[in-house]
């Protein structure tokens, strides 16, 4: 629509002539917000977890020994040197079902997350900047997604689209997901809609839509980073869930899946105990490490909460 | 008084529009119930068109407009008739979900309430332990332990202490020798069975308690009045509780109502895992059958129930915090 880059803050305009033009500043920014993350030791784990969990989807097919559904092995068999974590009721090798599994949690977590994250930018930014009656309905809307339990409302929602592929379960998952993200960021835009710059936009004529997405927005840069790690976990647990339940297509490998077919095909008995825990240990694993990383984006937006400085 | 009125009122009115979700849902979706069963039929042979009618009807799938279809929900959901279910036919599914309920409402009341206190006490002391071991220990392992998926923490437990070791029943609610009745071989029979459901949800959510209640915490500690105390040379542990922990545990008693859902969402899992005859276990077989009726009814119960916790929080929270009473 408009062109021309971001306002620079009021405290830069002093400074001449090294404002770097071009793509360039969004590219730093986003490097220097991951060195800020990276100081913090939890997020720094959260970060090694995160690239190897993105890195072994985007690698599956040269680092899975065989293919995901390929059954032609012995059934049930426990681990061995060339099942490492032995093979599942059909006869599929688990190490390469857990492997080809990262690649759809990855997607709907994000995928999911930035939907989701999208719905509680628009909502949260505008029901914060606007007043009155419209502000009343916003809030009702927002109070009542959030009171709604999401899992009964995602199954209830995905049972009636029938055999929903992954497409349709990542927009179940962001419709039923955006209230908390909303709710945060509308009480910080709360905040910032009374201060000094927001006032001066408003006085030298700016429309509401630039001063909500254009001045307040990049403010809140951290607090939606934020968000978006949160609803990224919550996608990814949510789409196990379901997968678990056997929602949506049984037939892709996802980890909530393998973990469906292991409790039908009754892997409790024949003491597949590998089978039960590597699905779960990864989803349980990524969803920590996009927990961890908001140790430090909390640390972004809220400096009590930096580490390092006991009372 | 007036914030207990004005509470009401919005219980009321969102338990409205929870209604109102309820009956859109199912008409804002590409097919009807009545649709997918006639597609079950058909596939043992053609349904003549009276066949169609009989079951539209047996459903309840109402002719005439929108709105008097849903005055006629609305009319039915007063006289607590949700139709019957298409799994357990011809019991009505109002039958089915009061007699779920029970289990649920109790087990998840028992161990959230649990998990919420013990919770909060870890995340006091992470708190003011802020940067040592007894900080980090209970933060990492809670976010650790808040990320496990609610079914694979379930699946674990029934794996390790159920199946191998047998220290507890696998399944169900209560044994098949033990008759229903108030005496002591079945109520510690039901407590035996409760057990792996109960530390499972336990073990999952005690993470989110012990996070929020030391972020609370930790942004307390920086007020003034604080300060002002441990300047007064009062004893840490004074500080601690009773200036500290009584004021941060007001916020993190607001993301208990909210959390409350969550809580839920995970223990119909639990519940499927374990096979345990709540509304969790039910709702499972209403899609697994694709029962509407039943589903219908179950989420609307589920709805309601967090609805009528998150108001019992609220009150209660105008109550300790005379603030939110102006």
């Amino acid at each position: 629509m408009n062109p021309t880059p971001a306002p620079a803050p009021a405290s830069t305009a002093a400074v001449p002539d090294h404002a770097p033009s071009g793509p360039a500043p969004l590219w730093r920014t986003a490097v220097r917000g991951l060195a800020t993350i990276w100081a913090v030791p939890k997020a720094r784990l959260g970060l090694v977890i995160l690239a190897v969990f993105l890195l072994t989807a985007l690698f599956a097919p040269l680092l899975a020994p065989y293919g995901a559904t390929d059954n032609s092995f012995g059934r049930n068999e426990a681990a061995s040197a060339a099942h490492w974590l032995g093979t599942t009721a059909a006869g599929e090798d688990v190490l390469s079902q857990v492997i080809f599994g990262s690649r759809i949690s990855v997607v709907v977590g994000f995928v999911a997350g930035a939907l989701a994250t999208a719905v509680a930018v628009l909502v949260g930014l505008s029901w914060g900047y606007a007043r009155g009656f419209l502000a009343d309905v916003a809030n009702f809307v927002v109070n009542l997604f959030l009171v709604i339990p999401s899992l009964p409302l995602m199954i209830v929602i995905a049972t009636y689209l029938q055999n929903s592929g992954l497409a349709m379960i990542s927009i179940v998952i962001a419709i039923t997901g955006w209230a908390w993200g909303a709710r945060v960021l509308r009480s910080q835009t709360q905040s910032l809609r009374s201060r000094d710059f927001v006032t001066a936009a408003q006085f030298s004529g700016e429309g509401s839509w630039r001063i909500v997405f254009r001045e307040i927005l990049p403010n809140m840069t951290s607090l939606i980073t934020g968000s978006y790690f949160g609803a990224a976990t919550a996608a990814i647990l949510a789409e196990s869930g379901l997968s678990f339940l056997g929602i949506g297509d049984t037939s892709v490998v996802s980890w909530g899946s393998m973990l469906f077919w292991a409790q039908n095909s009754n892997a409790l008995l024949t003491g597949q105990w590998l089978l039960l825990l590597a699905p779960g240990l990864c989803i349980a694993l990524l969803a920590t490490s996009l927990t961890l990383i908001n140790f430090g984006v909390d640390g972004l937006s809220n400096p009590r909460l930096r580490e390092g400085k006991g009372r | 008084m007036r914030y207990v009125l004005s509470k009401i009122g919005l219980l009321l009115l969102t338990a409205w529009a929870a209604i109102t979700v309820n009956f859109l849902l199912p008409r804002m979706m590409p097919g009807s119930p009545a649709d997918a069963a006639i597609a079950k039929l058909s596939r043992n042979g053609t349904v003549s068109p009276a066949t169609r009618a009989a079951i539209e009807a047996q459903l309840g799938v109402p002719g005439g407009s929108l709105w008097h279809q849903y005055v006629s929900y609305l009319d039915s959901i007063r006289r607590f008739d949700f139709g019957l279910s298409y799994t357990f036919f011809p019991q009505p599914v109002s039958e089915l979900v009061t007699k779920a309920l029970p289990y649920t409402v109790i087990l998840v009341g028992t161990v959230t309430v649990l998990a919420f206190v013990l919770g909060t006490l870890i995340g006091i002391g992470a708190a003011w332990k802020r940067g040592t071991w007894m900080d980090s220990l209970p933060t990492l392992s809670g976010s650790f332990l808040s990320a496990f998926p609610y079914f694979w923490t379930g699946l674990l437990l029934l794996f390790f202490l159920g199946y191998q070791l047998r220290w507890f029943p696998t399944s169900g609610a209560y044994g098949a020798r033990t008759l229903p009745g108030w005496n002591g071989a079945f109520v510690s029979d039901v407590l035996a069975h409760a057990v792996l459901p109960a530390l499972t949800i336990l073990i999952t959510s005690l993470g989110g308690w012990i996070l929020g209640m030391r972020n609370t915490m930790i942004n307390t500690l920086g007020e003034d009045y604080v300060t002002f105390a441990e300047a007064n040379g009062l004893r840490s542990r004074t500080v601690a509780i009773r200036y500290a922990a009584r004021n941060a545990i007001l916020p993190n008693l607001t993301g208990f109502g909210l959390a409350l859902g969550g809580v839920v969402g995970g223990s119909l899992l639990v519940e499927q895992v374990f096979h345990y005859p709540g509304v969790g276990y039910l709702l499972y077989n209403a899609v697994v059958n694709q029962d509407y009726p039943l589903m219908q009814a179950l989420f609307l119960m589920i709805t309601i129930s967090v609805l009528a916790a998150n108001f019992v929080v609220d009150v209660l929270y105008g109550f300790l915090d005379p603030r939110t009473r102006r």
